[in-house]
């Protein structure tokens, strides 16, 4: 699964990408900005955390890893985080299916944190529906440095990509047009 | 004497109406029975987060050009979705060289019935401006096909339709496709189309929703 690039001065980067996508989610960025999880993510050799932290009220400290920890930047909304997602070797992201499905289909390791204050919480089924059939882990702001600690990479099953086709037939059929 | 056959005239009139809605509700769900000779007009509801991705997911496969023109619409307070819209549509332009004389795409904006926190006081009385604002855009538009994937959105827009087809005002073919989110309960839009048999085809996409909406079309993961 994708791994870090090779930068101009041959170091090996190798970012963590945080999502919050178009929500506010600042339990996940003030967890990501924690000590203990920084130190996990540096003990699994990590380079870089970048934050994308949405509608947060809550800034993450920027760092440029003078001291040889984790270099640590953030921004609010970017028109698209493909970029981002693509350059990342592991990514943390909020439940939201747009996030979830593009780093799954990008091939990245993924660990889904729900956000356990919005209410009717329908996202955490589909997070937990991913986890068990292994494409990706599950965390709690709370339990977000154990997850990283113990996490496995090789356990994850690549996602398999959908398939909207199915739909565009029956939909084509019901309506009468011919079969292309 | 007159109020007699005024009380037998709205019954009448009554029993019309359910015998006529009744038909609508089995007719629903039955396919088209003649072949249409030109694209259909479709109205597609757009909505925050992956509804949008998800929408334009399935567009992407479709034979867009049965499906013309079409109209996009999404919430007033949603900005990303028809800019996401308008680049989708201007990659199919890009696509057809010299390109066909399809119509063009519109992009509209309706009032949400409710904000995410409102009062539910408040929303009795904003409810009632977003169903004043879907039944003046259903009137303009009357889409013959609607696609929708769950924001609540829809719901207006697609109870007016309901209504149209109950009139014969005009027959909308409503296809919802629950989101790829919903893995063990049908959300309150889907719910509401599904029970209230709005819907001519309902598709989910897990497994475990079948046994519970067996008149669902399961059809796997879109995404």
């Amino acid at each position: 699964m994708g791994d870090g690039d090779v930068d101009e001065s041959s170091k090996l980067k190798r970012i963590v990408f945080v999502t919050v996508g178009t929500t506010s989610f600042d339990s996940l960025v003030r967890a990501v900005d924690t000590l203990e999880v920084k130190e996990e993510l540096s003990k699994r050799g990590y380079t870089h955390l970048l934050i994308q932290m949405g509608r947060g009220s809550y800034f993450p400290t920027k760092s440029n890893s003078e001291d040889g920890s984790l270099a640590v930047d953030y921004f609010t909304f970017s028109s698209s985080i493909a970029d981002s997602l693509r350059s990342a070797s592991l990514v943390i992201s909020h439940a939201g299916s747009g996030s979830i499905f593009e780093t799954l289909q990008l091939g990245k390791p993924l660990i889904v944190v729900v956000n356990e204050d919005l209410m009717d919480n329908h996202q955490s089924e589909l997070a937990e529906e991913l986890a068990d059939r292994k494409h990706l882990f599950c965390a709690r702001p709370q339990t977000l440095h154990q997850v990283i600690s113990s996490m496995d990479l090789n356990s994850l099953i690549p996602y398999p990509s959908g398939d909207a086709t199915p739909v565009a037939k029956l939909i084509n059929r019901f309506l009468g047009f011919p079969d292309d | 004497m007159l109020s007699n056959i005024s009380t037998f005239l709205i019954a009448i009139a009554i029993t019309f109406m359910v015998i006529r809605i009744l038909y609508v509700m089995y007719s629903t769900s039955k396919p088209l029975c003649t072949m249409p000779s030109r694209p259909l007009s479709t109205l597609i509801v757009l909505g925050s987060g992956g509804h949008t991705a998800e929408m334009l997911n399935l567009l992407s496969v479709l034979q867009i050009d049965h499906f013309s023109p079409r109209f996009y619409i999404a919430a007033a307070t949603d900005n990303m979705s028809l800019e996401k819209a308008r680049v989708f549509e201007n990659s199919l332009v890009d696509k057809t060289e010299g390109g066909k004389a399809t119509k063009n795409p519109q992009f509209m904006q309706i009032y949400r019935s409710r904000e995410v926190g409102q009062s539910y006081i408040t929303s009795i009385g904003t409810t009632f401006i977003a169903l004043a604002h879907a039944l003046w855009l259903m009137i303009k538009l009357r889409p013959q096909v609607i696609l929708c994937n769950g924001p609540g959105t829809c719901i207006p827009l697609c109870v007016i339709a309901s209504i149209f087809k109950v009139l014969g005002i005009r027959w909308s073919s409503i296809f919802y496709v629950e989101s790829i989110a919903r893995v063990r309960r049908l959300s309150l839009s889907g719910l509401l189309l599904y029970k209230l048999r709005m819907a001519d085809q309902l598709f989910i996409q897990w497994p475990q929703l079948h046994k519970k909406y067996p008149r669902a079309h399961y059809v796997g993961c879109l995404m």
